[in-house]
C-alpha cells in the first residue's frame, strides 16, 4: 500500500505544484478560480481519455507517439507560463497595487485566464493520465490486496493535493507587493523544468540527440528519487543524470523568459511606478 | 500583444537551430536488444549492450497490465499499455550498469542493463 501510495504521490505532486503556483501566481485575477477550475476538471477528463488511448498514441509516429505526445504537452505548457509570466510583468504591478480598481486590460483579461486555465488542464492531464494508468492496472489485476493499493492510490493523491495546497497557502503569505516577483521567479524556473523534460522525451524518441549524456551525475549527492530531489525536480526542473541537450533547453527557455520580462517591465514604467507608489 | 514578437521570434530562431543540429545527427543503423515483461517480470533480467553507443530497447509487455519502463540511471521513462511492445531510444552510455524497474510492479519487475 505505501509503494502505491508512493507512486500516486509522485505522479500527483508535479501537477499539484504546478498548480500551487499558478494559482497564487493568479491571485487578484478576476473569475480565476472558475477557471483554475475548470482547468483541472479538463485536465482529469482528459487524463482519462489520454490513459485509454495509451496503447494507441504510442503506437503513432513509429512507436514515438508517447514520446512526442508528451513533449507536446510540456512544450504548449513551457509557451502558456512564458505568456503568463510576461503578460504578468506587464500588469502585476497593476493587480499588486490595488485589486479592487484594476484596469480594462486586467479586468477583461480574457485571455490570462483561459492561458492559466489551459496550463493547469495540461499539467493535470499529463500526470494525471499516468496515474489513471497505474491505478487502472491496480484495479484490473487480479488477487487480494487491489482494495489496499486503491486506499494507497487515494492516500497518495492526497498527500500530493496536499502539498500543492501547502506551497499555495505559503505563497499567500508572501505580501501582494512582492508576491507577484517570487511567483514570477518560481513560474521561469517551472517552465524551464518542463523544457529539460520535453528535451528528455525529444532525446528518448531519438528526435534529438543527447549531445553529452550525462552532462553531470549527482545522484549521489542528491537522488532524483529522494524527496528533496523530487520535489525539486518538480519545482525547478533539477535532475540527478541531465543530458546536455536538456540544459540547453533549461537554459534557452530560462534566459528567453526572462529577457521578454525584464523587456516589458522597461516599456511599461507607468504601471510599475503606480505599484511601486503604494 | 506587441510583446509577443520579440519572444516568439527568438523562439522561432531556437527551433531552427534545433533542427539543424537533429538533421546532422544523422542516425546509423542502431543495434536492437528486446526485454519481454511477463508477470510483471523483465526477461531477462540482465541485458548486455555495447558502451558508447545508442541502442534501441524494444520492450514486448507480454501482461494485460500496463507498465512504466523507468529508470533515473538511464534518465528514461515510458508507459507500456497491456498487451503492447514500445521502444526506447538508451545511450550512448559509458561502461557500467543501469539499474531499471517497472514502476507500477517495482517488487517483481527490476532489470538491469550493462553497457560494455
Amino acid at each position: 500500500m505505501l509503494a502505491t501510495a508512493v507512486i500516486v504521490f509522485r505522479e500527483v505532486l508535479e501537477a499539484a505544484l504546478l498548480v500551487g503556483v499558478v494559482a497564487a501566481a493568479t491571485r487578484a485575477v478576476p473569475g480565476r478560480n472558475r477557471w483554475l477550475a475548470a482547468g483541472i476538471v479538463a485536465g482529469l477528463l482528459g487524463a482519462a481519455v489520454v490513459a485509454a488511448l495509451t496503447g494507441r498514441i504510442a503506437e503513432m509516429a513509429s512507436g514515438v507517439g508517447q514520446e512526442l505526445f508528451n513533449a507536446t504537452v510540456l512544450g504548449l505548457a513551457v509557451v502558456m507560463l512564458a505568456w503568463h509570466n510576461l503578460w504578468m510583468s506587464a500588469h502585476g504591478a497593476e493587480l499588486a497595487a490595488n485589486a479592487r480598481s484594476i484596469g480594462g486590460a486586467v479586468r477583461d483579461g480574457g485571455r490570462e485566464r483561459s492561458v492559466l486555465a489551459t496550463v493547469v488542464g495540461l499539467a493535470v492531464l499529463r500526470e494525471g493520465s499516468e496515474a489513471v494508468l497505474f491505478l487502472y492496472g491496480i484495479a484490473a489485476a487480479d488477487g487480494g490486496g487491489s482494495l489496499a493499493m486503491l486506499t494507497g492510490g487515494l492516500v497518495g493523491c492526497a498527500a500530493g493535493v496536499a502539498t500543492g495546497y501547502l506551497l499555495y497557502a505559503g505563497l499567500l503569505r508572501i505580501p501582494l507587493r512582492w508576491l507577484f516577483k517570487a511567483t514570477g521567479v518560481l513560474v521561469l524556473f517551472l517552465a524551464a523544468g518542463l523544457a529539460s523534460q520535453a528535451a528528455r522525451f525529444l532525446i528518448q524518441a531519438d528526435v534529438l540527440p543527447s549531445l553529452v549524456s550525462p552532462l553531470w551525475d549527482s545522484s549521489a549527492l542528491l537522488p532524483q528519487n529522494s524527496l528533496l530531489g523530487t520535489l525539486l525536480h518538480s519545482l525547478v526542473g533539477y535532475e540527478a543524470r541531465p543530458a546536455a541537450m536538456q540544459v540547453i533547453f533549461y537554459a534557452v527557455v530560462l534566459a528567453v523568459i526572462a529577457a521578454g520580462m525584464a523587456r516589458i517591465a522597461r516599456a511599461a514604467p507607468a504601471t510599475a511606478s503606480a505599484g511601486a507608489a503604494r | 500583444m506587441t510583446y509577443q514578437s520579440p519572444m516568439l521570434r527568438a523562439v522561432t530562431a531556437a527551433v531552427f537551430a534545433f533542427l539543424a543540429i537533429v538533421s546532422l545527427s544523422v542516425s546509423a543503423a542502431e543495434d536492437e536488444f528486446r526485454l519481454v515483461i511477463q508477470d510483471h517480470v523483465f526477461h531477462p533480467g540482465e541485458i548486455a549492450v555495447p558502451a558508447g553507443k545508442k541502442v534501441k530497447l524494444i520492450i514486448e509487455n507480454r501482461d494485460a497490465t500496463p507498465e512504466e519502463f523507468d529508470s533515473y540511471a538511464l534518465n528514461r521513462e515510458k508507459v507500456i499499455a497491456g498487451a503492447t511492445t514500445a521502444m526506447v531510444y538508451i545511450g550512448p552510455l559509458q561502461p557500467g550498469s543501469y539499474a531499471f524497474v517497472g514502476e507500477y510492479h517495482a517488487d517483481t519487475a527490476k532489470g538491469v542493463v550493462i553497457a560494455r
